[in-house]
């Protein structure tokens, strides 16, 4: 299938939009399909509330942004066209950052820090945050559990308070005072 | 026995939850670069956190080794959703952990290092993931993940960071599909930032009527609070399906029970039966049934729903099949089935 908007490459990039119940098709090549996208001005809501990947085949597998042509659709809005960008390289896994813009992989854990300054602008559009703040691994994450658990103390000491359960309240406090003893080591 | 053919809380809309965890080695590249060697180190740390440790799930799990079985025995795993289709293809350096009742699968070396994924029936995405929170804990007893302050867990593809979790609820929305209203309800999730999305078929046409809800964002937010946003939207889609129900029966009950009766009869009578004419039969019947019009219960549905996809039954006769002698088998199978274990019309 060729792009239907310069007749000219494969569509890769495939779209299906529903406006108002009613339901349209497009079927881009990556080009168009980035100038497309950066209409939409760089804005995630805009380009969740109207498009949703077009899928095929047994879908249960497939990731709301696969890798690949959908999450370039994310990746280079905000950079002015012809600006040509420097290449970077993780040493410690050689990927090539051009590479991930190709296939939407990392090489290994490390790239992240690589990469961080140009994946932080994108991981922010796709994800609305860089802020975690999930589960934390007991292992490495000393600290960071340490906070969480006075954060979520904290929450549920004003609840006590609210509440008037004042004897619980004491003891929340004590556990909190404990946790920040702690966390000063 | 197994999940997927049992019937969960909300089981007439509902049939299963998912909760998919990424996780990854901190001191290995990701499986799309990674060397056949390190590969082998990747699996055989899973097996010794899993199956060597002795914890009390230990006993319940063994390792499948994806290299040794042929092409069916893979694509039959994928139809039961316990492979994705990517670790089919790409098995040579992947791995799967398996638990006996095929309720908790481990994926090694497909897209991330660690990919685990828990299943429960019906609406109960919460029971999945108190599994996956403690397999997460049993590996992490062994092994140090990549993890950042900011962005949480490291993964692969930017996409699932944080959490590295995918919240999936299936569910078969006949009725909403039929009233056309379904693409009012994939319009307004859209904005949520929750796809909703056919599971069998292509595009936005839904065979079967099957459609998965998942969340998109994984970071940003907890696990409890994208299980709960899920949990909540099911709850909202599947009140919408209910409702287009009852309305349906008021103004077109003769209709529906001459479609319900007519999937039925071509059911447990057909000789041939393609898996996309079962598969539509099957979403006629399964209305049937929640409307009271027929007798079969549910769970035997949802084993047909599987039992009769190309690989599984292939299996299940112990031979390849061309395409038109699996047509045969499948009506065989599913008449076969149908009589033994429904009570009719
Ligand atoms: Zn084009
Ligand atoms: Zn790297």
């Amino acid at each position: 299938m060729l792009c239907e908007r310069c007749g000219k490459n494969p569509a890769t990039v495939h779209y299906t939009q529903i406006v108002n119940g009613v339901k349209s098709e497009a079927h881009l090549c990556s080009e168009c399909a980035k100038e497309v996208g950066a209409t939409f001005g760089g804005n995630l809501q805009g380009m969740m509330s109207g498009f949703m990947p077009f899928v095929f085949g047994n879908n249960f597998f497939t990731e709301p942004f696969g890798p690949g042509s959908f999450l370039s659709g994310f990746m280079d809005w905000g950079m002015s066209p012809g600006t040509v960008e420097e290449e970077l390289r993780c040493e410690y896994c050689g990927l090539l950052y051009s590479q991930f813009k190709k296939t939407g992989f990392l090489g290994c854990p490390k790239c992240y820090s690589t990469f961080r300054e140009r994946l932080n602008p994108l991981i922010r559009r796709v994800h609305g945050s860089s802020n975690h703040v999930g589960k934390v691994p007991r292992r490495k994450g000393g600290n960071l559990r340490i906070k969480r658990e006075i954060e979520e103390l904290r929450a549920q000491l004003d609840e006590a308070v609210k509440k008037e359960e004042f004897e619980k309240a004491a003891e929340l406090r004590d556990r909190i005072k404990d946790l920040e003893k702690k966390l000063k080591g | 026995m197994s999940w997927f053919d049992e019937k969960g809380p909300e089981g007439d809309v509902v049939l299963s939850s998912r909760i998919r965890l990424a996780r990854n080695f901190e001191d290995l590249p990701f499986p799309d670069i990674i060397s056949v060697e390190q590969s082998q180190v990747a699996i055989k740390r899973c097996k010794e956190a899993l199956l060597d440790k002795g914890s009390s799930l230990s006993p319940q799990l063994q390792f499948l080794d994806l290299k040794a079985m042929d092409d069916t025995s893979r694509q039959a795993l994928v139809e039961k959703h316990l492979i994705s289709p990517d670790l089919a293809r790409n098995y040579s350096k992947g791995g799967l952990i398996l638990k006996n009742d095929n309720s908790v699968s481990i994926m090694i070396n497909e897209e991330d290092h660690i990919r685990i994924q828990c299943f429960a029936a019906g609406l109960n995405p919460e029971a999945a993931w108190d599994i996956a929170d403690k397999i997460d804990d049993l590996l992490e007893e062994n092994e140090s993940f990549a993890f950042d302050e900011e962005l949480g867990y490291i993964t692969a593809c930017p996409t699932n960071v944080g959490t590295g979790l995918r919240v999936s609820v299936m569910m078969h929305l006949p009725a909403l599909v039929k009233t056309g209203n379904i693409n009012n309800v994939i319009e307004n999730i859209n904005k949520l930032g929750i796809t909703v999305r056919g599971i069998y078929g292509e595009g936005t046409q839904a065979l079967g009527d099957i459609f998965q809800i998942s969340n998109q964002v994984t970071l940003g937010r907890s696990e409890r609070d994208i299980i709960g946003n899920i949990r909540g939207l099911a709850m909202e889609i599947l009140n919408a399906e209910r409702s287009t129900i009852e309305a349906l029966l008021k103004s077109s009950k003769l209709q529906i029970e001459d479609m319900v009766y007519r999937a039925f009869g071509l059911l447990s009578n057909a000789r041939v039966l393609t898996s996309e004419e079962t598969l539509r039969l099957l979403s006629d019947v399964r209305m049937g049934v929640n409307m009271g019009m027929i007798d079969v219960p549910i769970t035997v549905l949802n084993k047909l729903l599987i039992m009769t996809r190309p690989a599984n039954l292939q299996l299940m006769c112990g031979r390849r099949l061309e395409p038109y002698e699996r047509d045969i088998k499948r009506a065989e199978y599913v008449k076969e089935i149908l009589k033994t274990q429904s009570g009719g019309v």
